[in-house]
């Protein structure tokens, strides 16, 4: 059938085609929520609090409760994801535990944050009876995070050449010293890439937090961890679908809010990972 | 005597490490465990077999029918819609970018993917709501836009970094003296593609299809805010549905705590969890056997 | 006199290969024993036997002695306290991606040294006694992967001297570098003959019949024949010695 130049010629456009209806509507999300949110940014907005039932004045407790969270979220994942990939990568010998700990570690990643919010209702909020409060949902998405800490941190730690360990070893260093030592310091770079990255997925997600941390309305600044808080995702949800006639300024501008929050992050661990492999020596 | 000081702490410190390795297999084993505990008097209560193939979910009447197959219907057309678009559409833009596309396009079109993959999803469900559903309900004269068609849409856009992503690695891996054969044959780049390289990327392509579902099926705000929320049985694309998914994210707001309501949503999260556990499992089989056979 | 060192029927394997075939030898204090063989013939596996390096893999078995100072190293003394006594410098310059002087004050920081000047004088001592000093006294905070490979390789042996072992095991030390750099690291070695039991593992048998007070020769994991290097290399007892050493091999 036809001359395979052709059929060629032909399917390369169709798969240009298929590309192109995938990443113009990127561009055109980029582009709506831009045009309409740019506008309501102002300081009021930004670091005023909600009025008239959230549809006039600002997000001011959106943005802190959604910072709170995002770091009481690093201070649970962080130290448990890179300890974690240390034993994987250092400690542990190939056998069926560590089979074990990587399936569990594959199926955790794959987990809807919707059990994820199940699980820390049930654990945080109930049993634990921490409430729902920041400490509750800072758990609930420390747990959602942690299989992306452990593999970007385990991706660092195994780049770092064999010989800086085996020179450590000769002088007579212990397994930790030499973890701690030659090890984590050349592995930190790529540890806190994923780690921004992994962090910046858990700010934008509303799921886990529902019933572990989110207040409907709340116009003050959340005081201790036990406080409930406003966050941005779940403040958007509001805005879009339980609350009418919200101009249409306040929900865009909030969008806005939350994809700079995101990309912020992202930005900031590219530019690191860029900064770092310029910066590499070995 | 520092040095039986930094012995113990050292002890200390590797008694942490080894704790947090198996921490995460504690998690999935905890995870389990909640959802059974909160869930099994459920389903003693209310007939599992009763549950499962029921086609009411009516939890707030009196009396109460919780059936789970509406739901169930509801997450399967929407992934099902979801994969059948995504799929083709990502294994061609995985292609083209991997095989086609000059250099410089490659970067543009692979950063694209990813600014894709750091939108939350919530934003995403409102676009949905504002721009998709208008335009489906203009196209196809509905009275409302808000079906499981839109979903199905919306999560194979969502779904789309992961399925490109995958199925690009299995491309990329594929050894350059396939192609280089074929193409040494006479064979054109397209006909290598066709009879070389898709063949070999075989299993990364299962794997994408199987993460990708994993991926879909687990969706919760998007799919909230667009599918209409209707609990009914679904007998079309063009009608709104409820997922699993979104049931307990509507749900669990309102619900009284302690009630079969209450623990018929730990039930539905508990089915969840296994569904993705097994995509999860086999879709790792596949991937890690593809990574033994080298 | 007891030797050094004393290796009694050593067998190593990985896995299932059989790679050092019951090997005995002595090493005397304050000699510098030089190991020459072709590729594959289990130089480097020797040494790592001798400070334990090979602990960490899983497929590495072995049986037979080692003896230290008539000490037996695998039952009666801690591996990390034996690779304090037998440094050993790699094949290549392995800086570590930090400061001239935080190279060389690495060792002794792992074993505890924290008072200051004590580190400065370490660090002096041992770029002195490898011929380093004086090319680096004046930039100790720059990286050390900004020197040469010859001024690195020699970093690596002031960083194994700062912990100062008795030991000092190299396995093919001056591989890749030119030849003056590779004259500086072999007076280096003269050098520390006062105060130092060396073991040379060379692929280059000129370097062994420079430095070498007695050399062994290694076949395919056995040991051929060991004995004054002058012997070894004019009269030698076994004709695969003399096969190797003239380059009519392999
Ligand atoms: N860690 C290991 N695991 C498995 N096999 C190994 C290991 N180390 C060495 N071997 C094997 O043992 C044999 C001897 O290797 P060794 O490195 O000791 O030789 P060598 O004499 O140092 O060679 P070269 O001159 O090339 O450095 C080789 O066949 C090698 O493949
Ligand atoms: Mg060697």
């Amino acid at each position: 059938m036809g001359d395979p130049k052709k059929i060629q010629k032909l399917m390369f456009f169709l798969l240009l085609l298929a590309t192109i209806i995938i990443i113009v509507p990127v561009v055109a999300i980029f582009a709506i929520i831009l045009f309409h949110g740019l506008p309501a940014l102002n300081w009021g907005f930004i670091f005023g609090m909600p009025r008239e039932g959230m549809r006039a004045g600002g997000i001011f407790p959106t943005i802190i409760g959604t910072l709170y969270l995002t770091l009481g979220t690093m201070a649970f994942s962080l130290p448990l994801g890179v300890l974690a990939a240390i034993y994987l990568t250092e400690y542990a010998a190939e056998n069926w535990l560590t089979r074990l700990i990587e399936i569990s570690i594959i199926n955790l990643a794959g987990i809807p944050s919707i059990v994820y919010g199940l699980f820390g209702l049930g654990l945080f909020v109930m049993f634990l009876n921490f409430g729902a409060s920041i400490l509750a949902g800072s758990l609930t998405l420390a747990i959602m995070t942690l299989p992306v800490i452990v593999t970007a941190s385990r991706e660092a730690l195994i780049t770092v050449p064999k010989s800086f360990r085996e020179v450590s070893y000769s002088l007579g260093a212990s397994r930790w010293q030499t973890v701690w030592g030659v090890v984590l310091p050349n592995a930190i770079p790529g540890i806190l890439t994923g780690t921004i990255l992994g962090l910046s997925r858990a700010a934008g997600e509303t799921a886990p937090i529902l019933f572990t941390v989110a207040a409907f309305y709340l116009p003050a600044l959340p005081r201790s961890i036990f406080d409930q808080a406003m966050v941005l995702p779940y403040h958007i949800y509001v805005l879009s679908t339980q609350v009418p006639n919200v101009p249409a300024k306040i929900q865009y501008g909030t969008i806005l809010v939350l994809v700079l929050f995101v990309f912020i992050m992202n930005i900031s661990a590219a530019f690191l990972r860029a900064h770092f492999r310029k910066r590499k020596l070995w | 005597m520092t040095r039986m000081k930094n012995r113990f702490l050292e002890k200390i410190i590797e008694a942490a490490i080894f704790l947090s390795g198996i921490v995460a297999v504690l998690i999935v084993v905890l995870i389990f465990i909640f959802l059974f505990k909160e869930s099994f008097s459920f389903f003693v209560k209310e007939n599992m077999l009763a549950v499962l193939l029921g086609r009411n979910w009516y939890p707030i009447s009196d009396p109460p029918q919780f059936g789970f197959l509406p739901l169930m219907m509801g997450s399967l057309f929407v992934t099902m819609g979801a994969i059948v678009i995504a799929v083709p559409f990502g294994l061609a833009a995985a292609l083209y970018i991997s095989e086609v596309a000059p250099a410089w396009l490659k970067d543009i079109l692979k950063t694209g993917i990813e600014l894709l993959a750091a939108i939350p999803s919530i934003v995403l469900g409102f676009i949905g709501i504002v721009v998709l559903a208008p335009l489906i309900k203009n196209f196809f004269h509905l009275g409302s836009g808000l079906t499981a068609l839109a979903g199905s849409i919306m999560l194979a856009f969502m779904a789309m970094p992961t399925i490109v992503s995958i199925i690009e690695d299995a491309i990329t891996s594929v050894p350059r003296s396939y192609k280089q054969g074929a193409l040494a044959l006479g064979a054109t780049h397209w006909q290598t593609i066709r009879r070389v390289i898709i063949p070999a990327a075989f299993p990364g392509i299962i794997a994408a299809v199987m993460l990708g579902i994993g991926r879909v099926i687990g969706e919760t705000m998007a799919v909230l805010m667009i599918t209409g929320n209707a609990a009914i049985m679904p007998t079309t694309l063009l009608q709104p549905v409820r997922t699993l998914t979104a049931t307990i994210a509507a749900e669990m707001g309102e619900v009284i705590r302690g009630s079969s309501h209450y623990y018929s949503l730990f039930g539905i999260g508990l089915i969840l969890f296994i569904i993705t556990f097994v995509i999860n499992l086999i879709a790792d089989l596949v991937l890690h056997r593809r990574r033994i056979n080298g | 006199m007891v030797s050094k060192l004393k290796v009694d029927s050593l067998n190593v394997f990985y896995d299932y290969c059989h790679v050092l075939k019951n090997v005995s030898l002595e090493v005397d204090a304050n000699e510098i024993l030089g190991i020459i063989g072709p590729a594959n013939s289990g130089k480097t596996s020797f040494l790592k036997t001798l400070n334990r390096m090979n602990d960490f893999d899983h497929t590495f078995k072995m049986d037979g002695n080692i003896f230290l100072d008539n000490k037996n190293i695998f039952t009666n003394m801690q591996a990390l306290a034996l690779r304090k006594r037998i440094g050993m410098v790699f094949a290549l310059p392995l800086s570590l991606p930090l400061s001239i002087f935080d190279n060389v004050a690495y060792g002794p920081r792992l074993h505890g040294q924290k008072n200051k000047t004590k580190l400065k004088e370490i660090v002096e001592r041992g770029l002195k006694a490898s011929y380093l000093w004086d090319e680096v006294k004046d930039r100790l905070d720059t990286p050390a992967l900004n020197l040469s490979g010859g001024q690195q390789q020699r970093l690596c042996i002031s960083r194994t001297l700062a912990v100062e072992p008795e030991v000092i095991l190299y396995d093919e030390p001056c591989s890749g570098l030119d030849p003056i750099s590779t004259a500086k690291v072999e007076e280096a070695m003269r050098q520390l003959r006062k105060n130092y039991t060396q073991i040379l593992v060379t692929n280059n048998t000129k370097q062994s019949a420079r430095v070498a007070d007695r050399t062994a020769f290694f076949l395919m994991g056995e040991l051929i024949e060991i004995g004054l290097t002058a012997k070894v290399f004019t009269q030698p007892d076994d004709k695969r010695t003399d096969d190797y050493i003239s380059g009519r091999f392999g």
